[in-house]
Formats: C-alpha cells, sequence, structure tokens
C-alpha cells in the first residue's frame, strides 16, 4: 500500500464531521467532495479506501464510498 | 485626462426635511426644512463668504463671516447656523455686511503672515479667496501688534506640516477630528488670544494621539496644515477620480497629478463608500508607486540558484510560454495553474482565469481570497443564496446594536471604523466579540456594551450560545421567519440550538466567555432595533470558518435582521478587490456570479463566448496545487500581484512546494518574497497607472482611472493579454472595457455594467441588471437570492490545533493602521515609521513567567516552525493568548502557522496556533539562513541580454 493521503484524509474527515450534524449525513458530504474537489483528489482518497486504507471516520468513508459509485473521470496522475 | 476635478462646497451639510420656500436677494428658493441659509444661498448660485464652515462638518459659527440680514429680525446672524424657514426674506450683500466682513478680514490678516506668493496654499487658500471676496484692501493695524507669526511650525508628521503662524483658528480641523474621523486628537487650546490649535497635551502632531488621516489637513482652509508633498512639489494641475488600492472599503479619491507626477490623493466627496473621508494608507502612503524598488524590466532565469538576467517584454513572454507549454506537454496540462490577485482590477482577475481555463482546459485558478474569505462565499450562498455582504456602508446609519466579531475596523477598515464610530457617538450600542481588546471596545466616547473576550477558536461555540439565548428566552422573530425562511430547516436548527449543551453556562469554559455577558449581548442583538453583524477574517480563518459564517446568517435570519437598512450581515474584505476577485470566477469550482462549473449550460454560454471546450470539474485550490507540487504533480504556476510565500500559512509548506515547480511566473511590482523560487519575473503597474474596476465590500463596482504612464510599459491585463497570445489563446480587448462588456455579456449579476455607466453615476453596487439598473445597495429585501432562507445547524467542532505542556499558548494574527497585508507596498512608505517591525503582544502574566519584558527578543515556536521577534508586554491580550501582525518578511510570522484549514473552503487557520514563547537574544538560524537566501536569489546579472 502507498503512503496515506494524510492531507486528503484530514480534510474530509473535517468535512464529515460538519456534515454528520447535517440531515444529508454522508450524502451531503459526498456531494461536497463532488462540487469542491478536484478528481486528482477523489481519485486519490477512493483509492486509498479501495485499498483498505484506514483513517477515515465513518462518515467520511460513506462519503467516500458514495464518490465511487460515481467515479472520476481523470486519474490522479493525468 | 481631464483637468483638475471641481469640487463645489455648500457650506454646511445636506438636509432631509419638507420643503421650505424662502427669498434670497430677491430670488425665492426651496430647499429641504433644515438646511442652513449658507446652503439655500449656494443652490440658487449665490457664495456667501465663509470660513469656518464646509459641508463635511456641522455649522459651527465662529467666523462672523458669513452674515446676513433677514426681514423682521434684529442683528446679522450667521448663515452657516441659521436654518432656513418659509416666507423668509434674506440678503446676503448689504453696505452693512460689506463692512462688517471686511472689519472680520482685516482682524484675521493682521495676524497672518503675507506671503502668498511663496505660501504652498498660494491659488488655493480660503483666506486668501476671502480677502478678495470681502474686498480688503488695506489693514490697518500696523506691525506693532501683538502676533502669533512667530510660533515654529510642526514637521514631526512626515506627511504634513503643521504652521501655526498660518492658522485662523477656525476649528475646521478640531471638528473634523471629531466629527469625522472620532479620533478626538486635537483641540483648540486656552482662551482669547492665546487659543491656538494643539495635538493631545500641545505634543507634536508625529507623538500625538493623530492617527494621520488628513481629515484635518483636507479641511483646512488655509496653509496652517498642508501636505508635505505639495510643499514640495507644488500645486497639482489636473485631477481624475478614481479609487484607492488598499482595504476592501474602496474609499473614491482625486488623484492630483502635476505631469506625470502624483502630487496628493485628497478624498472625494461625492465617493460613495467613504464620502470624502480617507486613512492614513490612501490618503499618503502612496509613495511606493514611484519606490526604487520596483522592478521595470522582465526577467528571466533557468533556475533559482541562476542570477537574474533582464530581457526584453517579447522575450520574456516567449520563455514564458515555451516554458508552460514544455511542461504542458511533458505533465499535462494539470500540471499548470494560476493564482488571480485581490489587488489586481476585475478585469485583470477575470483575464487570468479565462486563460487558464480557456487555454489550458483545466481549472486549477484560484485567488488570495482562498486565504481570507472564502468561508463568507461558501456560508453566505449556503444560506442567504449570493456570496456577498448584504448592505451598504450608509446602513450603519440606521443602526441601533452593532455587533462587531472578528473584526479590527479602526486598524483595517479605519475609514468604515469612522463612520460606525460616528452612529455609536449617537447612541448605538455596540458589542464586540474578539479575543483582544480592541480600540473600539473602548475610544474616545464610546464603549462597548459588551465585550466577550472568546478563547481563540471558539466563535461557532460562542455564536450558538447566542442562538440558544435567543431561542429559549423567546426572542426569534417568528413572524420574518415564516414569511421568509424554510421553516423545517429553522425548527430543526431551533431544536438543535435550544439543547442544553449549547447554553452559555455550558460553553462557558470552553470559550471563556461570562455566559451572564453572553446572554445580555444575546438579548441585546435580538431585542435592541436594527441589529447588524459586522465580521472579519477573526471569524473566517479558523477551521470551522464557514460554519462561523452561517451561524451569523442563522442570527440574523432568526432575528428578522436582514433585508432592510441597518442590519444584515458584512463581511468586511481585507483588500481593496477581494469580492471582485470572487465575482469574477477566480476560484476552481465557479466561474463569474458564483457559478458551479459543472453547469453544462453555464458552460455552453462561456464556450459560446471563449471558442473553447471547458472542464466540468472542479480544479485545484491554491494549498492543493502546493500540495500536488511537494507530490510531483504540480509543475508551473503564474502568480498575479500575490506573495504566497510571506501570506499563506507554514512558510516551509510554501517554499518547498514552490521549490519543486519547474517554472513559476510572478507578475508584481516588486521583487516579492515569492519570487525568490521564480523563473519568470513580469514587473506589475500600479493602480494609477491603468484603467479597470475595483469591487469593494458592499459589492460597489468602482472606476480606476489611469493617472500616469505605466512606468513598466503595460497594465497588467495587457501582460496577461500577451501571454495567453504566446500561449496560442489570442486576446485582443483594446480597453478593459471591452472586458467589462464581456463579463456583462455572461454573468447575470453584472449584465447592466459599463464603464459609460460607472462615467455617468460613479459606481454602482451588483446585482446590477434590467430588474435593478442603477445597482442594489441593500439585498434580500423581498426574498433571499435563494428563495427561502436556509438555517444551518452549527455544531462546534475544536479545532485540532491544541495546547499542550510544548506549545501552551495560542497565537492568533492581525494587522495594524499603518501598515497593510504583507506590507509589499507601506513597508515601501514613510508609513514605516510607525510600524518597523513585528511585535508579539503578550499578557503581563505571561511574560512574567517566561521573563520576558517589554522589548526583549523572544523566540516564538510552533510544531511547524519558529521566528523571533520583540515583545510588548500589554492586556490588550488575554492570558494564554499572544498576537502579532505578518507585516514584515523579516519575522515571517507564517513561519510558524500550520496547515490546518477550514472545513468548506481550506481557507487557512490563521488565527489559531499554538506556540510557546521563550527569551531569545536575536534573530533565529532560519532567519539568518532566509536572509543568505534573499541575497543568493535576488541577484541580477550585470551583463546585456544575449551576451
Amino acid at each position: 500500500m502507498t503512503d496515506p493521503p494524510e492531507n486528503l484524509i484530514r480534510r474530509a474527515n473535517q468535512i464529515a464531521r460538519f456534515f454528520a450534524t447535517q440531515p444529508e449525513g454522508a450524502a451531503g458530504a459526498a456531494q461536497h467532495l463532488r462540487a469542491f474537489w478536484d478528481p486528482s483528489m477523489r481519485a486519490a482518497i477512493t483509492a486509498w479506501r479501495a485499498a483498505g486504507g484506514g483513517g477515515l471516520e465513518p462518515v467520511a468513508a460513506a462519503a467516500v464510498d458514495l464518490l465511487d459509485e460515481a467515479a472520476p473521470q481523470r486519474s490522479a496522475t493525468s | 485626462m481631464s483637468a483638475a476635478v471641481l469640487e463645489i462646497d455648500y457650506g454646511t451639510p445636506a438636509a432631509s426635511g419638507e420643503p421650505v420656500t424662502l427669498t434670497i436677494d430677491g430670488r425665492a428658493v426651496t430647499v429641504p426644512a433644515g438646511t442652513s441659509l449658507i446652503r439655500a444661498a449656494k443652490a440658487i448660485g449665490t457664495t456667501v463668504p465663509k470660513l469656518c464652515a464646509t459641508d463635511t462638518l456641522e455649522a459651527f459659527g465662529s467666523c462672523r463671516l458669513c452674515l446676513v440680514e433677514i426681514e423682521g429680525r434684529a442683528g446679522t446672524p450667521a448663515a452657516c447656523t441659521t436654518p432656513v424657514a418659509a416666507g423668509m426674506v434674506v440678503r446676503t450683500q448689504t453696505p452693512l455686511l460689506q463692512r462688517l466682513r471686511r472689519n472680520v478680514m482685516e482682524l484675521y490678516i493682521s495676524d497672518h503672515p503675507l506671503d502668498c506668493l511663496t505660501c504652498a496654499a498660494d491659488g488655493e487658500c480660503e483666506l486668501q479667496d476671502m480677502a478678495g471676496a470681502v474686498g480688503l484692501r488695506e489693514v490697518r493695524y500696523g506691525t506693532e501688534i501683538e502676533t502669533h507669526l512667530a510660533l515654529p511650525c510642526d514637521e514631526s508628521n512626515p506627511y504634513f506640516a503643521f504652521d501655526p503662524a498660518k492658522c485662523i483658528v477656525c476649528s475646521r480641523c478640531v471638528r473634523a477630528c471629531d466629527e469625522i474621523q472620532g479620533t478626538f486628537a486635537i483641540t483648540i487650546q486656552d482662551r482669547g488670544f492665546a487659543s491656538k490649535v494643539a495635538a493631545s497635551q500641545d505634543e507634536p502632531f508625529m507623538g500625538s494621539e493623530c492617527v494621520s488621516c488628513g481629515a484635518c489637513v483636507q479641511a483646512c482652509p488655509t496653509a496652517a496644515l498642508t501636505e508635505t508633498a505639495v510643499i514640495e512639489i507644488g500645486l497639482p494641475e489636473r485631477s481624475e477620480v478614481t479609487t484607492c488600492g488598499y482595504c476592501g472599503v474602496g474609499c473614491a479619491f482625486k488623484a492630483e497629478m502635476r505631469g506625470e507626477t502624483l502630487v496628493r490623493m485628497t478624498p472625494w466627496k461625492d465617493g460613495k463608500a467613504n464620502h470624502g473621508h480617507s486613512c492614513v494608507k490612501g490618503r499618503f502612503a502612496w509613495g511606493y508607486a514611484t519606490h526604487r524598488d520596483r522592478v521595470l524590466e522582465p526577467m528571466i532565469r533557468g533556475s533559482i540558484e541562476e542570477p537574474w538576467r533582464k530581457v526584453p517584454w517579447d522575450e520574456a513572454i516567449a520563455y514564458a510560454a515555451s516554458e508552460f507549454k514544455r511542461i504542458e506537454a511533458k505533465y499535462g496540462a494539470h500540471a499548470l495553474g494560476g493564482i488571480t490577485s485581490s489587488r489586481c482590477t476585475n478585469e485583470e482577475t477575470y483575464l487570468v482565469q479565462k486563460m487558464i481555463r480557456a487555454r489550458f482546459g483545466v481549472n486549477n485558478v484560484d485567488t488570495c481570497a482562498r486565504v481570507c474569505h472564502s468561508p463568507t462565499g461558501y456560508g453566505l450562498k449556503t444560506t442567504l443564496g449570493t456570496s456577498a455582504g448584504t448592505q451598504d456602508f450608509d446602513s450603519v446609519d440606521h443602526s441601533d446594536v452593532i455587533v462587531v466579531i472578528g473584526a479590527n475596523p479602526t486598524d483595517a477598515h479605519p475609514v468604515f471604523a469612522s463612520r460606525m464610530k460616528r452612529r455609536l457617538r449617537a447612541g448605538a450600542k455596540l458589542i464586540v466579540i474578539d479575543p483582544r481588546r480592541i480600540d473600539l471596545v473602548r475610544t474616545p466616547h464610546i464603549e462597548a456594551a459588551h465585550h466577550l473576550a472568546l478563547k481563540p477558536g471558539t466563535n461557532v461555540a460562542v455564536l450558538t450560545a447566542m442562538a440558544h439565548v435567543i431561542v429559549t428566552e423567546g426572542l426569534a422573530d417568528e413572524a420574518f421567519v415564516k414569511a421568509r425562511c424554510d421553516l423545517e430547516d429553522y425548527r430543526a436548527w431551533a431544536d438543535f440550538a435550544a439543547r442544553p449543551e449549547h447554553a452559555p453556562e455550558a460553553v462557558a469554559v470552553a470559550t471563556g466567555v461570562n455566559p451572564t455577558e453572553l446572554r445580555a449581548a444575546a438579548r441585546l442583538y435580538a431585542t435592541g432595533g436594527n441589529a447588524a453583524i459586522y465580521y472579519g477574517l477573526g471569524v473566517t480563518e479558523h477551521s470551522q470558518g464557514t460554519t462561523a459564517v452561517m451561524a451569523i446568517a442563522n442570527l440574523a435570519m432568526a432575528t428578522g435582521n436582514i433585508g432592510r437598512p441597518g442590519v444584515g450581515v458584512n463581511p468586511l474584505r481585507g483588500q481593496n478587490n477581494v469580492q471582485g476577485s470572487c465575482d469574477m470566477g477566480s476560484f476552481p469550482h465557479e466561474l463569474t456570479g458564483y457559478r458551479h462549473i459543472s453547469d453544462p449550460a453555464l458552460r455552453a454560454s462561456f464556450e459560446a463566448e471563449w471558442g473553447v471546450p471547458l472542464d466540468a470539474e472542479p480544479g485545484l485550490r491554491i494549498p492543493n496545487m502546493l500540495d500536488a507540487a511537494t507530490e510531483g504533480r504540480f509543475k508551473a504556476l503564474y502568480i498575479q500581484g500575490e506573495d504566497i510565500l510571506q501570506s499563506d500559512p507554514n512558510t516551509h509548506h510554501v517554499a518547498a512546494a514552490l521549490a519543486a515547480m519547474e517554472c513559476v511566473v510572478v507578475h508584481d511590482l516588486f521583487l516579492n518574497e515569492t519570487a525568490r523560487y521564480a523563473h519568470v519575473f513580469l514587473p506589475g503597474s500600479t493602480f494609477l497607472e491603468k484603467n479597470g474596476t475595483f469591487t469593494n465590500a458592499e459589492r460597489r463596482i468602482q472606476p480606476v482611472r489611469k493617472v500616469m504612464s505605466p512606468m513598466n510599459g503595460y497594465e497588467d491585463w495587457e501582460v496577461t493579454q500577451l501571454l495567453s497570445t504566446a500561449l496560442g489563446y489570442p486576446m485582443t480587448y483594446a480597453h478593459p472595457s471591452e472586458i467589462m462588456d464581456e463579463i456583462a455579456r455572461l454573468t447575470p449579476t453584472f449584465s447592466g455594467v459599463s464603464y459609460e455607466l460607472l462615467d455617468r453615476v460613479g459606481s454602482v453596487q451588483w446585482p446590477c441588471n434590467e430588474a435593478a439598473p442603477e445597482g442594489t445597495p441593500v439585498m434580500h429585501m423581498e426574498r433571499f437570492v435563494r428563495g427561502l432562507g436556509k438555517f444551518v445547524i452549527t455544531e462546534y467542532v475544536p479545532t485540532d490545533e491544541k495546547i499542550g505542556p510544548r506549545y501552551p499558548l495560542l497565537l492568533t494574527t492581525g494587522r495594524i493602521l499603518s501598515q497593510y497585508n504583507v506590507g509589499a507596498q507601506t513597508r515601501r512608505t514613510e508609513n514605516e515609521i510607525w510600524h518597523e517591525e513585528d511585535l508579539l503582544e503578550i499578557h503581563p502574566h505571561d511574560a512574567e513567567e517566561r521573563g520576558v519584558r517589554d522589548g526583549d527578543w523572544v523566540r516564538l515556536a510552533s510544531r511547524t516552525g519558529e521566528t523571533t521577534l520583540r515583545a510588548q508586554v500589554t492586556d490588550r491580550v488575554a492570558p494564554g493568548v499572544v498576537y502579532t501582525t505578518f507585516h514584515h518578511p523579516t519575522t515571517q510570522a507564517n513561519v510558524v502557522t500550520t496547515e490546518f484549514t477550514d472545513w468548506a473552503t481550506d481557507c487557512p487557520e490563521y488565527k489559531v496556533t499554538a506556540v510557546q514563547v521563550s527569551p531569545s537574544n536575536g534573530p533565529s538560524a532560519w532567519q539568518r539562513e532566509y536572509e543568505n537566501l534573499s541575497r543568493r536569489t535576488r541577484r541580477v546579472a550585470e551583463t546585456e541580454p544575449g551576451e
């Protein structure tokens, strides 16, 4: 497994802590990631999650899982 | 270029009563009740001689020159202090009045130096004008009388001189300092013949409480108070109205010129943001525009280890374009990006984001608003529907309660602060929420009703506790909420706010705020009449910055304090064009007018105008670009007018990211700190050298007018245009007005904006379109932009930045009056004498524990870095909190700030850093190393280009 994308994990958890208190929950966090994160960042966090990487709090993990359903079009290195 | 722009002085301020008709010199005139006779006379073109009266100040009636006769009334009352009355018959010129005025003038002139030919004010001296107007032909008092002519001139202030020999003690300067500026630094000392103007306790101006705003100089009718530049250069011969290049207040100024030389900047009375007032920066601190440090020739180098090589413009542009193309070919377009500047015009920022999006097909464009007010954009768009403050500045005149949270207006927005202080002196109540005892808490004739000195990082807890009081004590305006807001959201929010864990008593330990005080403040806000909230970076620059903005909007909606004059949510923007740079589509996820890039119809409209397909995905923000650079994925950056190395957090990280890039293009006035890591330097132009527009904190779009030729050869928009064309995406604008026309075509909130409109009306607040052809002073009047107002639950989440045994103090950062942002401009002016270095404010208790005395060098360390600076021991900060500014690169306060950011926008958490302070004996190793780097990376090769 590659090094954890610590900045992304921290940011995803921060976003999730906000949306955990909102009616939208993880779906709101996922929408936030789609709206404001560059595809390379979304790809990196999705890849980390898919590889079984830890560090994501439950709502953040659920949000990333929702991202996975609508995978971004660009790769992390494009 | 026009000749001098003329201003008419009506003698006293305008009144607003019912129409009243009277007769002056045989002519009927109708004016509002409350109008003075002097102003009514001016309305029919009659100028009554005057000295102590001016329309920016309340009537005073001391000079006895504006005497008139009124039928049926005894005596000769002063026209400035006598209001009009229906049927009044007034004569302004009679033999009696002529004789009286001559006698008065004779007395003035008997104690005035008769050096008109060599006087700096010759030609614009009101005393000289009045001597002519009253027909004074001789002075009969001789030379043996006692006079004030031998009094010494006070030249202590770098920007103006006070010559008491030329003072007529009319009190205009005293009243300007009191009424307009609100500092009360000047007085008339003694009585009778001994009367004289004195600063503070008869001190030199420089040592007094004077803040050098220039209001006294502006008000002086003689040469007693004169700008040093006028004394040295002479009077200007032409002028142009333009907009200040400093803070987000956006003061209008007359740039007064002699040839290509700027003689002075005088605040424009018709400026709708400043109404003729100014601060020390806008009024006087423009010397940087011609400072010797300005780099006027383009430079390039292969690596930062090489010296710079001066090259012609075409070579520099071609080199930058070839490097960008090389990097694009090697790494892909996503390895490139650009940063727009809140110091540049709307048109310039628009072009930068257009070039990045259209030429490279990526959205890696961001702006320096990322590190200041991006949470305002997100928070207000979510709750109210658009990313802007709700009011105009004039709104404060209708406020009964003013809340200032996380802002220090007297230092950072001084002209608006004066306006606010005027309202507070008239009786409005003040609530300050700030860790520091800012000047507004207690200043002449003003004392805050409540100062909630919260611990840094706890804004959301305090604001939610205020909501708790409002909800649980039944203080919400439910009728407003039912009519204007989403009720389901409101009920969820009200249930949330009412929970016991949000009570002031429950959060007191976390926030450090006395719960009784907090409850009283909440009650005052909810029930004190029109209540307005003004906030600054102390709200946004936190890990919960966006949540705090939404909490502010919640409070305004819950109490019905939005949608009319006197209330609202008012972000005080830091730099002159923060609002505009955001409006112009500088953020990576949205195009102009805050519309998301993912909208296919929106993209289609831009694609049709720009002739290229656009990427539907958001691009990288500044912190993302820097992270990607250190990971080797981001290689080239065009930076217009921003110094990210000094202004962005965690300097070491920024430096590492810049060092990892293969081509950094810095487009700026000076070789700034970021330029140490640059490969191409493109000289920038000042706001005096270009045409365009700035948009201030009240959404006011104002003209920036070129008053001198660009010393570097090009306006900044022309440089971007050259670069874009060289990159293969031609731009052919002939004038910035064409760029604004394009913006208007593409942006519904700007569709009515044009240079023709701005020339006609002076300025306009967006939205400006078919529905609001002359703009929108107050937003959300009938409905919110988003339809129904949205309440958002604002759970307090403490920052991850924690104090502990190693770093037991909390550092917060801010600004000082005389300096601006990273200091690139103000450090190159005489303003430097007020603030030569950044100081660390530390409470006496914390200082004593560490053996630190006032003025000692101290080491300021956090987990990201350390620096040294001098300590200032003061109880302005609470125990456990330290404070500094970030104006000086030798201190580099951002060496210690962290990478923590706002959850929604990545705005850095500048306001909370856990630190330790310890005695030191001088600059740190890092500072010495940085000094060496600075010297090494600023070398310029002496050989000619091509040799």
